[in-house]
């Protein structure tokens, strides 16, 4: 049967890994290429990188990022992050990336949901949901990494997202992120709910437990992590040898 | 030499960079004359069955993959290349593929989230040297939405996701990957190893 992933986020920004350097038996820890090889070696089984450079100037930095990532690394990966056109997508594609996360311009132009998926396959299109409570059980899209509020129902987004050809979403409770208190599993199952593609959960990861909730309340298909792994306070390794013992399948 | 079929859809680096891994040289070409070359061919690819097809035919390598199964040569198809081999798909619309293996790629029943993506086991259906050194109940990386159902007996692995599906094919000296080898860690690169040792 289909394994349940776990996914390593790191943030990159000008070609650096700005949280979690603190890898002591890397050579370069800032290099997401050395943070990715590590985390491919000890079992993770993708990786994403988020490009949080504010400025577009900087993107061949994240080119050469891509390609070194796929010259190392033998399990896929996706890049987000200022990525606004399908010729944004193709550069990032051709590079060697499995697949690109988009969220804000997927909102501002959601033709281009159906313009990647058209023109690269819906495998390779993620899109990125940033979701806060607004009242008991609804939730709105936030874009610009959060800062800016939209309209948009995160159910009905995510509906929407499916129906034009995304591939997978990428679920972030703006609430639990950074907490440490645990993935959102009432908007994560509400979202699990809705869709028939596979939901990556994001926010709020702060013990292995709380990875297992969101398997196993949520039916989420992945579980996105990035403090509990970076700051070595569990390895991956161990996230699945606690998770096999709850009897949640994972990759040997 | 492995020549690995570029029809434009898609980044091949991964899958000769996966070969490279294992110590055999290959390469990347979209042209027919070079391609006829090859001792054996790759047929890699992701995206929509219409669009591969309709590349394929307008570069003139539908012939050359056809030419090369017909001499005997071996040919791996990996994912949609595989897909391709067959008879016909029901991908968006209705179309015609290379017709090197009897069957039909359908989509996937709406019990099962769409596109199977991630890790699952291969179980095996029956040996075959390319599988030499693969464990039973092996995981490897799948992204596809839709899935091979073969018309005569060429399954080698199938894969449950709800039900069983064929994930990997032999026929003759045609072979058919559905998942992707070169994502797949240890066991994606022994099966290229015993490809190319075939």
């Amino acid at each position: 049967m289909l394994a349940k992933r776990i996914i390593p986020c790191l943030d990159v920004d000008k070609g650096r890994v700005v949280k979690g350097t603190n890898f002591l038996t890397l050579v370069d820890a800032g290099d997401p290429v050395e943070q990715a090889k590590f985390y491919d070696s000890e079992g993770a089984d993708e990786l994403i990188f988020l490009d949080i450079t504010a400025s577009s100037d900087n993107r061949s930095t994240m080119i050469d990022v891509v390609r070194r990532t796929a010259e190392e690394v033998s399990i896929p990966f996706t890049i987000g992050g200022g990525i606004r056109t399908t010729n944004d997508m193709r550069e990032i594609l051709r590079s060697g990336a499995d697949k690109v996360s988009i969220n804000t311009a997927a909102v501002n132009n959601p033709q281009l949901i159906n313009d990647g998926a058209e023109n690269y396959g819906v495998q390779c299109i993620v899109v990125a949901i940033d979701a806060k409570k607004v009242i008991e059980n609804k939730w709105k899209v936030f874009i610009h990494g959060g800062r800016t509020e939209t309209e948009l129902d995160v159910v009905e987004w995510a509906q929407e997202c499916e129906e034009r050809g995304a591939g997978e979403i990428m679920l972030t409770s703006m609430d639990r992120d950074g907490t440490k208190d645990g993935y959102d599993i009432a908007l994560l199952k509400k979202v699990t709910d809705s869709v028939r593609i596979p939901v990556i959960a994001s926010g709020g990861a702060g013990t292995l437990e709380h990875l297992y909730d969101a398997f196993n309340d949520a039916a989420v298909d992945a579980v996105l992590a990035a403090s509990i792994f970076h700051f070595r306070q569990f390895t991956i390794k161990q996230a699945k040898e606690f998770l096999r013992s709850k009897n949640i399948l994972v990759r040997t | 030499m492995i020549g690995i079929i570029d029809y434009h859809l898609n980044n091949l680096r991964s899958v000769q960079k996966a070969f490279e891994k294992v110590g055999v040289d290959s390469f990347i070409s979209d042209n027919a004359a070079e391609l006829r070359k090859a001792d054996k061919l790759v047929l890699p690819g992701v995206g929509a069955f219409g669009q591969a097809m309709q590349n394929l035919h307008s570069l003139g390598l539908d012939a050359v993959v056809k030419e090369h199964a017909a001499s005997g040569k071996y040919l791996l198809g990996i994912c949609l290349g595989m897909q391709l081999l067959f008879t016909k798909s029901y991908e968006l619309g209705e179309f015609d593929g290379l017709n090197l293996v009897n069957g039909e790629v359908k989509v996937f029943p709406t019990s099962v989230k769409v596109p199977h993506m991630g890790w699952n086991q291969v179980e095996i259906v029956r040996q075959s040297p390319i599988l030499n050194g693969v464990e039973e109940k092996s995981f490897v990386y799948f992204v596809h939405s839709y899935f091979v159902e073969p018309k005569e007996n060429v399954t080698l692995t199938q894969t449950d996701y709800g039900f069983k599906f064929t994930s990997m094919i032999e026929q003759k000296n045609i072979f058919g990957i559905q998942f992707h080898p070169e994502k797949s860690q240890t066991t994606g690169l022994q099966l290229l190893k015993n490809f190319s040792e075939l």
